[in-house]
């Protein structure tokens, strides 16, 4: 089936998500969507499956008009969906997921589980997917549930498929399979959707490209055009994709974890026995999906996981089992990977956010007095040194977008006497003018003699900003390779097979 | 050496001590006897009587409670040994357990007297009925999304409307139909604000019951009680055999010779199983409560699977209401559920949000209020207080030792708020 967007325009209040956007997919093509994060490709396809309701423009079928008040018309005019975040019920059977919201049924509504099944199979089979109908949702990994989504998709015979950034949460491996599967169904004829902003799954499986940017059109491109082309147009000017970073010059052995062990609340073992050292002037990153005991690994460091145990020296002091206070004033500075919830108050202003780790102290308060002229000066220089784009020191930090907000973070962290830097997931979510800020910040961390250590998920970031790069699968550390290691291997590792 | 999986001994401990329980109560045996009757009196029950009658068993209350020791003490070495040799002890050895450790002391309470089985079964199933009912208006409402604290005022209102309607138009089964329509008005009211206004369900909850409570206070003072005969001298529905069924012993004339509205519910506990469980309405009802975008997106509406769920709970807690009234034949009095709403929640959550598991959790319940009223008609030698609490510590114990972590349907109490 062919699919024709024909200049659709989406506005959130004053807001232009989608500003005659058009777009024609054919059927046997993989079409990609290629943008930075809100660029507005999940809000046009949202319009596309019936969640939103466009503000203008048509939407066509093989040259038919469809009107779509809702998910179930455009699954009933066979578009289907696979949701970035899984539109899955953790508790229920892969066939129940399957079914849901056009089960067989016997008389009087009563649910055909058996024709459930075999439906699963059936389509599973086409695929080499290997699902079992009756395997309870939530316990299986991650890729698998994404095949349960997408054969969720295949079941009411979609001829049109979206694939809204489904590679997130996938480690290389996955998403070699899952490149396949898109082949597989491009082949039958499915018209494909692919929504991503990684540039080098565009090139593996496009077809044809268009780009968008700020809600717009801005172009159609071949896969054939390098990477950088790509990029420039994805963010409107030349980018430098390559992080430029001289060799390490590395100094003394500062930071050393050693048996590092953890528990999380249902008795599952988050951290097994993690070792690692790193030295002064270098960058260490963790790889691996997320989920895989990364995020705790940093809370022990900062103590947050008080029931950690083994040992973490910072330059000889033991970090494990001080509280987070003493560990920030022992000089360890920590961007979280959660901006909004865990790295900011987003009530609070700029100002505010800037000296939450130091509002207790010189030159600060004096007393019980709060030094608000002192405040404003500093908050004026660090807004100024860190480039963020805002039009006062007072305005709330929820209120600036995601890469001000990370800059926020950084400045706040940076200015302070650091022994050592911990960044999780740094440049999630940014668009690529504020990571490559984000990327020049934590390259010169490294370059003052600092150690530091990142948590990347995305395998590019981290073989480009890590000297060494630690992979971590099921709380283990599977190995620790120079950063010039293949990509396959790393993919490996990242699935927990050892170099 | 074998590490043991965490909680695996959680079972055999709590056994152990029950049984040191038992000993306890074997060494402070009174020396009397206790008469045990099985089958009801035979003038108690209906016209057609039950096909089999057993002898009444006399005991020595002493002997009952040395042997139901050994019996404990040989259930517990079994789960003991289960448990270190890595196997999972059947849930039927706690559930048998429960059974002989709870008889023994009925046995020794009754120390003395004649323990009628039948009469003390049918006091709990009558008192279960509500607690049932409105267990399964929670299952309805949480199954779906909404944390339905509003139990106590569907029953309530259950009970006042149908009283009321029911002495109007002198007809009990008009008074039945009245207690749905106000017990699906209460919980349309509760998913009105938790849905299209988004407050929050438990507030919403709590300010329904106060509500209800107020209303019909205020309703009955002022001129239900002035006029009873008009408003509140209800018709009573008239109970019958089921053919066949009221003849089995014991079981006969507990569960088959009752008030249609005791029918009702074994029909609405069943039926509501299946409906949740084998039908495609329920499918898409626990999809709405457990992952309302999802539903979503597969074009499930969520508002309205939720409305009509909640509201086909209220109606149902309504018939609860009823059954306080024109199901006992007794005029509507004053904040007469006395708390029941809370224990038919309380029976939902044991219940694991099950159904079936809820009715029987409900009949737990019901048994636990019986024993403190049958228990004062014999006048045993036990404090009241003390059998007032006995039952609720065993409950407490039962449900946290034996039951275990529970979790509900994971979007009950949060709004789903559509972009």
């Amino acid at each position: 089936m062919k699919l024709e967007l024909r200049s659709i325009t989406k506005r959130f209040g004053s807001l232009v998500a989608n500003e005659n956007v058009s777009l024609t997919v054919q059927p046997g093509e993989i079409h990609c969507l290629l943008g930075e994060n809100g660029a507005g490709k999940s809000t046009l396809m949202n319009v596309l499956y019936g969640l939103y309701q466009a503000d203008g423009g048509e939407i066509l079928l093989d040259d038919k008009v469809v009107k779509f008040s809702g998910p179930g018309d455009a699954m009933a005019a066979g578009i289907g969906m696979v949701h970035q975040h899984f539109m899955l019920i953790p508790v229920f059977t892969v066939a129940e997921n399957v079914i849901l919201g056009h089960e067989p049924t016997k008389f009087g509504g009563v649910l055909d589980m058996a024709a459930a099944r075999a439906k699963v199979r059936e389509i599973s089979d086409q695929f080499g997917f290997d699902l079992d109908p009756d395997a309870i949702v939530g316990d299986l990994p991650v890729g698998v549930q994404q095949r349960v989504e997408i054969v969720k998709a295949l079941i009411s015979n979609a001829q049109i498929l979206v694939f809204d950034e489904p590679t997130a949460v996938l480690t290389p491996q996955e998403t070699d399979e899952l490149m396949a599967i898109m082949k597989a169904l491009r082949d039958r004829g499915t018209a494909i959707v692919f929504i991503t902003h990684k540039l080098r799954e565009v090139k593996e499986v496009a077809d044809k490209i268009t780009v968008l940017r700020l809600g717009k059109v801005v172009g159609e491109a071949s896969p054939d055009e390098s990477a950088s082309d790509l990029a420039s147009m994805m963010v409107g000017r030349a980018v430098d994709l390559e992080i430029s970073k001289s060799p390490a010059k590395l100094g003394d052995l500062s930071f050393v974890v050693s048996g590092l062990s953890a528990v999380s609340h249902s008795g599952t073992k988050v951290l097994d026995d993690v070792s690692f050292e790193i030295h002064q002037g270098e960058i260490l990153v963790i790889a691996g999906v997320q989920g895989n005991g990364q995020t705790e690994l940093t809370e022990a460091i900062l103590g947050l996981m008080p029931k950690a145990t083994g040992s973490i020296k910072l330059n000889g002091q033991e970090l494990l089992g001080r509280p987070v206070k003493q560990v920030l004033d022992l000089g360890v500075g920590f961007v979280p990977e959660d901006r909004t919830d865990d790295g900011l108050v987003a009530d609070f202003t700029i100002a505010e956010n800037l000296i939450l780790d130091r509002a207790d102290r010189k030159p600060f308060v004096k007393g019980l007095n709060l030094q608000l002229k002192y405040l404003r000066e500093f908050a004026t220089k660090l807004v100024k040194e860190f480039d963020v784009r805002t039009q006062s020191i007072d305005t709330k930090a929820g209120k600036l977008s995601g890469g001000n907000q990370q800059k926020v973070v950084l400045a706040r962290e940076l200015s302070r006497e650091l022994k050592l830097l911990v960044a999780s997931q740094p440049t999630r979510g940014l668009d690529v003018g504020s990571i490559e800020f984000v990327h020049e910040q934590i390259v010169n961390t490294r370059n003052s003699g600092l150690p530091v250590l990142i948590v990347a998920t995305e395998l590019d970031e981290a073989v480009q900003l890590g000297d060494r790069i630690a992979v971590m699968y099921r709380g283990k550390i599977v190995g620790i390779v120079p950063s010039t290691t293949p990509r396959e291997v790393l993919g490996q590792m990242m699935a927990g097979i050892t170099a | 050496m074998k590490t043991l999986k965490r909680g695996a001994i959680r079972v055999p401990i709590i056994l152990s001590v029950l049984t040191l329980i038992t000993l306890w109560v074997a060494a402070i045996a009174p020396g009397g006897e206790t008469t045990i009757q099985i089958n009801s009196n035979a003038t108690a029950t209906g016209a057609a009587g039950e096909a089999f009658r057993f002898a009444n068993i006399i005991t020595s209350t002493a002997f009952s409670a040395w042997l139901t020791f050994g019996l404990t003490l040989l259930a517990t070495a079994l789960a003991w040994w289960f448990a270190l040799t890595g196997r999972v002890a059947s849930r039927w050895l706690s559930i048998g357990f429960g059974v002989v450790f709870v008889f023994n002391i009925l046995i020794s309470l009754f120390n003395g007297q004649t323990m009628t089985i039948t009469a003390l079964l049918h006091g709990s199933l009558s008192l279960a009925v509500p607690l049932i009912f409105g267990s399964l208006a929670g299952v309805l409402s949480e199954r779906v999304g909404l944390v339905n604290i509003a139990i106590e005022g569907q029953l309530l209102a259950g009970a006042f409307v149908s009283a009321m309607v029911a002495t109007l138009v002198q007809n009990p089964w008009v008074g039945l139909i009245g207690a749905m329509v106000a017990g699906a008005f209460v919980s349309w009211l509760l998913a009105v604000f938790a849905i299209r206004y988004v407050v929050d369900q438990i507030i919403i909850g709590v300010v329904l019951n106060v509500l209800v409570i107020g209303l019909t206070n205020f309703m009955f003072s002022t001129f239900m009680s002035a006029n009873s005969q008009v408003f509140n001298a209800p018709p009573r529905l008239p109970s019958f055999d089921v053919p066949g069924l009221a003849q089995i012993p014991v079981i006969g004339p507990v569960f088959f010779s009752q008030t249609p509205i005791v029918y009702l519910m074994y029909v609405a506990v069943i039926g509501v199983w299946f409906a949740l469980y084998k039908t495609r309405w329920g499918l898409r009802l626990r999809a709405v409560g457990e992952y309302p975008k999802a539903a979503d997106t597969v074009g499930i509406k969520v508002y309205a699977t939720r409305y009509r769920s909640v509201m086909i709970g209220g109606a149902l807690a309504g018939l609860g209401g009823a059954f306080f009234t024109i199901g006992q034949s007794l005029a509507f009095g004053k904040e007469m559920t006395n708390g029941a709403g809370y224990i038919a929640l309380a029976a939902l959550i044991f219940g694991r949000w099950n159904p079936i598991y809820a009715a029987f959790a409900g009949l737990l319940f019901g048994f636990a209020e019986n024993l403190q009223y049958s228990l004062s008609t014999v006048g045993s030698h036990v404090p009241s207080d003390f059998l007032l609490m006995l039952p609720y510590v065993l409950t407490v114990v039962l449900v946290a030792g034996l039951v275990g972590k529970v979790t509900g349907p994971a979007a009950a109490g949060k709004a789903y708020i559509k972009s």
